[in-house]
């Protein structure tokens, strides 16, 4: 392969990259000013893009599926919830709580989970998740069955009050824009492309004198703390934690919004995201039809549509998304 | 932050000259949201009944109020306090409805009334049984409509008591709604001179009951009390029967049971059971005929007691707004509670907790031979006076009633 | 020790044959997919709604067909859903298999998962939505009505006919593969395909057979399952998981180990539910942990 084209394709589409996603947050962040879509709406829809780019970095560019990515989703949402109502700490320091939370967590669950492949992997995160989901119906602070409800959004930095809807709003896409820039960089960065290696081919990558293990690790706890960080935010933006967000169904759904979106593309959890939590709110009133969709959309996208919405855009236009 | 406070000021005025100039609605119209679980685990309950129930009482008001239109819309919560509380925000928010009513999980009900609280808005919880609605968790903007834990234990606990069925054993659920209802009728249990023997609890949505079925076989206990709901007392009661346990000298008695429970389980199994419910179709001429009226639009299955309790929550609510000439949440929920309720299927009063006080029945289920046909399930053992039925008022925790 | 543990020794064995019973279902639904994955390198998550799918036939042969079809006295009886059923259920999955799954198979192995775990949301959402969540009951057949009641405990007949069944349909299957000609191929075809496809066998033949067949085993314990627990569009969901952990802690595609470790595990977690019935729901997934910890491939698997 030819080095200096792939740079030059790359700063190239870069740019085209950059400028996207710079219209598409200036658009966000006039989205208030009109009436069409509904602000809640979309700020749930930045949590769960949250939560699918961080399993995204995972298994897009590590190529490790986990199936318990809820753990840390919901362990995150209990926790910030958890010092919100009970501590009364402001918004930014309930978060921070809750992803310092699901990071630890995370850091263990990969340390057990990572000396596994494929399959196992999966399955090894799924029980795990598992645990934490017990835990969660056993311990007295989630409150089991009920949740944590009435959580309070408190006040950034302790002077914006971010019980109004629009602010809470500019709160997420805040937040929802860090996460953006933290996976770009992650991903661009050099322990990016070690990661990208060991998931082509990781004898390769281990003869090549890396601690594919540790890298593994590090990919699978970052993963973790920024699943929280969206858990967190669902936490503030709902003003509820409950079972849902600890579910193994979670799991799968972030998955799906990954697989859906493209994996391995920046865009891609997020464009899954909205596409998910836009279908699940037309057809929620049509009972069981939610489920049979999310079925076909996922036989669908495994049997013509690997690549997903963004990864079929980014492939039909050259560029990187 | 100024800036806040300015454009909060001029919204607050726009409001105020907006509410005077369109009479006494709030956006011209009643919009009623029926807020419940339309494809989940309790849907058979409530469900899309419900919202045929709550259509049936804006038809029968006359379809309009105060000379304005009255708009339902409903929301799926598939019992989930998460999606409960998001879809209540989106119907308060966005869709501007002055009234929820429904809701028939308590952690789901719980998250809605939070929502309705904040926003100052009615909450009519119909199909929620856990005490705390109106006790530890009430607010000013909730009613609770049919059925409570304190209405299950005082009514199924004293009744198999008082047939001289003394030693019990409980199967709970492990969650909140569980734990509470084995309590309370494990009082209601030792008040009347009965023994509770023990107890296991199993994680919800359980799939196999023996080993909890053979436990309290072996403890001996004339009574097995289950504490828990929907598809875990089904569970239950099957393996029971599967068991031998059902035609021993054991009495199975589920605590919450549904009509559409028993019609999913058959008539073999469950016969003789009791179970209380806050309202039953063939109990009267005008339940019938509401009953009659209500499977002609809803493919001919008979009213639950809590689809019952959805039409005459809707109902009176709009009486209220008639009588007082606003639907401002304050002075509806003041009448509300100020004027006792007479609509030909409840009757009582509600409570300053938000507790509608009426009789409760205590139900026996029907033989498959004196079954007509399969809505025909039960007959009334027992009519409950409102007094048994409900928490005293002096026991409350209500922060209405306390006044803390 | 029983007094010990406060549980009397005849209670005790009564909750070790419950186990056993439940055991039974694992093996049987284990032993399906450790087949199928043995071959054809699938995590087969549609089985739980196969599982489900199996019992549901059953119910609507019973009760719904012969109104269905304006014959409202023909009943499928009992006996005949328990060939019928599989039978259904494998022909079904022989068409997946030839139009979806089949062009996956060059691919990763976890699209096999995705794909499967699609097909089964849209199987129990179809089935709720026409037969609504709470369910059916089916009633147990005459013929296996009541029990045996030793020392003041009750075994139904049926339970014991499960067992019995599970166990039969366990060993057949075990033989099969592990002692006869054509289980050789399929062997051989596990370990290489090529090589085999080189010798003349029709390899994907075996291949879209096995995976029938497998799943006619889900099938088939969905219809044992029928007259003990409700017949619910969901009855699968929540026990595939349950059956992902057997089949890891057995070790991925040996067959004996799914069998030994569905039953081993079905009588642990039965004992959970009398010492600690709450976590009787994470106790599988704590052991599987435990497991992968000491022996990464499963206690029968082979590390691959």
């Amino acid at each position: 392969m030819n080095t200096t084209t792939v740079t030059t394709a790359t700063s190239n589409s870069m740019s085209t990259f950059t400028k996207l996603s710079i219209v598409i947050f200036v658009l966000l962040a006039l989205l208030p000013f009109q009436n069409f879509v509904y602000d809640l709406f979309m700020m749930k829809v930045f949590c769960f893009a949250i939560f699918a780019a961080a399993l995204n970095l995972l298994l897009g560019y590590a190529g490790l599926l986990s199936f318990g990515h809820a753990a840390f989703f919901g362990s995150a949402s209990y926790v910030t919830a958890h010092a919100m109502k009970e501590w009364g700490v402001t918004p930014e320091i309930g978060l921070f709580i809750g992803v310092i939370c699901s990071t630890a967590l995370g850091y263990v669950f990969g340390y057990l989970a990572i000396r596994r492949q494929g399959i196992y992997f999966a399955m090894i995160t799924l029980a795990l998740a598992q645990i934490i989901y017990f835990l969660a119906t056993q311990v007295p602070f989630t409150n089991g069955e009920d949740g944590i409800q009435g959580v309070p959004r408190g006040e950034f930095l302790g002077l914006i009050d971010l019980s109004p809807s629009s602010h809470m709003y500019w709160f997420s896409l805040g937040v929802f824009a860090l996460a953006f820039l933290l996976v770009m960089r992650v991903v661009r960065s050099p322990f990016g492309q070690v990661l990208k290696s060991i998931r082509e081919n990781e004898p390769r990558a281990i003869s090549l004198g890396y601690d594919v293990d540790r890298y593994k690790l590090m990919a699978f706890t970052i993963s973790a703390g920024l699943a929280g960080l969206g858990g967190g935010l669902k936490a503030l933006v709902l003003q509820l934690a409950s079972l849902t967000d600890v579910a193994w169904q979670m799991s799968g759904e972030a998955v799906l919004m990954t697989i859906l979106g493209g994996i391995g593309t920046l865009w891609g959890p997020i464009a899954g995201a909205a596409v998910i939590i836009n279908l699940q709110n037309y057809l929620a009133n049509l009972g069981g039809w939610s489920t049979i969709a999310t079925g076909a959309i996922f036989v669908v996208c495994v049997l013509a549509f690997r690549r997903g919405i963004v990864g079929e855009i980014a492939h039909r236009l050259k560029i990187q998304l | 932050m100024k800036k806040t406070l300015i454009s909060q000021v001029v919204a607050g005025a726009l409001f105020a000259v907006g509410t005077s100039a369109s009479a006494q609605l709030s956006n011209d119209a009643v919009n009623i949201g029926v807020l419940t679980d339309l494809s989940g685990i309790y849907s058979a309950i409530e469900g899309p009944g419900a919202v045929v129930a709550a259509e049936m009482a804006v038809s029968d008001f006359g379809g309009s109020v105060l000379g304005k239109p009255i708009n339902i819309t409903s929301a799926d919560t598939q019992s989930k306090a998460d999606l409960s509380s998001s879809k209540a925000r989106e119907m308060f928010e966005r869709d501007n409805v002055d009234m929820i009513v429904g809701n028939v999980s308590t952690a789901s009900a719980l998250a809605a009334m939070e929502v309705a609280d904040q926003m100052k808005r009615v909450a009519l919880v119909t199909g929620a049984a856990s005490l705390p609605i109106t006790n530890e968790r009430c607010n000013p903007y909730t009613v609770h409509w049919v059925y409570d834990t304190y209405a299950l234990a005082h009514g199924t606990g004293a009744a198999v008591v008082a047939t001289g069925k003394k030693t019990w054993f409980f199967v709970t659920a492990d969650y909140a709604f569980g734990h509470t209802l084995e309590r309370d009728t494990s009082e209601v249990v030792k008040a009347a001179g009965g023994e509770v023997l023990g107890s296991v609890k199993h994680p919800i949505k359980t799939t196999d009951f023996a080993s909890y079925l053979a436990q309290a076989q072996s403890s001996g206990a004339q009574v097995i009390g289950l504490a828990n709901a929907g598809g875990d007392t089904i569970g239950s009661i099957k393996q029971a029967a599967e068991l031998g346990i059902m035609g021993s000298d054991q009495t199975v008695v589920p605590l919450l049971m549904f009509s559409a429970d028993i019609q999913a389980l058959g008539l073999q199994e469950t016969q003789g059971m009791n179970f209380t419910v806050g309202w039953y179709w063939d109990y009267n001429e005008s339940n019938r005929k509401f009953a009659e009226r209500f499977m002609k639009n809803f493919k001919g299955v008979a009213p639950t007691s809590v689809q019952a309790g959805v039409y005459s929550a809707t109902l009176n609510y709009l009486k209220a707004i008639q009588a007082v000439g606003t639907d401002d949440s304050d002075k509806v929920m003041a009448y509300l509670k100020s004027t006792p309720i007479d609509d030909g299927l409840f009757k009582g009063v509600i409570r300053k907790d938000g507790k509608f006080e009426h009789d409760m029945y205590l139900l026996q289920v029907k033989s498959p031979k004196q079954s007509k046909n399969r809505n025909d399930i039960a007959t009334v053992a027992r009519v409950i006076p409102a007094a048994d039925a409900t928490l005293p008022l002096s026991q409350s925790k209500c922060k209405l009633v306390t006044g803390s | 020790m029983f007094e010990l543990l406060g549980v009397s020794p005849q209670a005790f064995t009564a909750q070790m044959l419950i186990g056993l019973i439940n055991g039974s279902f694992y093996a049987l639904l284990s032993l399906g997919l450790a087949v199928i994955f043995g071959l054809l390198n699938v995590i087969n998550f549609t089985h739980g709604a196969l599982y489900m799918l199996g019992a549901m036939l059953t119910w609507i042969g019973l009760t719904q067909l012969g109104y269905w079809i304006g014959m409202p006295e023909l009943e499928v009886p009992y006996l005949v859903a328990l060939f019928l059923a599989p039978l259904i259920v494998g022909a079904f999955s022989i068409v997946v298999e030839k139009t979806m799954l089949k062009r996956l198979y060059h691919l990763d192995h976890l699209y096999g998962l995705l794909l499967t775990f699609g097909i089964a949301l849209v199987l129990e959402g179809l089935f709720r939505h026409w037969f609504g969540v709470l369910g059916n009951s089916y009633p147990v057949p005459d013929m296996l009505r009541g029990g045996l009641r030793v020392n003041g405990l009750f075994l139904p007949y049926y339970r014991l006919w499960v067992v019995g069944v599970a166990l039969l349909v366990c060993f057949a299957t075990w033989y099969f593969i592990e002692r006869t000609k054509l289980g050789s191929l399929l062997r051989a075809g596990t370990e290489n395909p090529r090589l085999l496809q080189a010798l003349g066998v029709n390899v994907p033949l075996i291949i879209t057979l096995t995976y029938g067949a497998g799943c006619a085993l889900a099938a088939f314990a969905g219809v044992l399952a029928a007259p003990i627990y409700q017949v619910t569009a969901v009855m699968g969901s929540e026990l595939i998981i349950v059956v992902f952990a057997v089949v890891v802690i057995g070790g991925m595609g040996s067959i004996a180990g799914s069998i030994l470790t569905g039953l081993g595990l079905g009588i642990v977690e039965g004992l959970t539910k009398v010492f600690y019935p709450e976590a009787s729901s994470v106790s599988i997934f704590v052991i599987m942990i435990i497991v992968l910890l000491l022996k990464p491939a499963g206690l029968f698997g082979k590390v691959r």
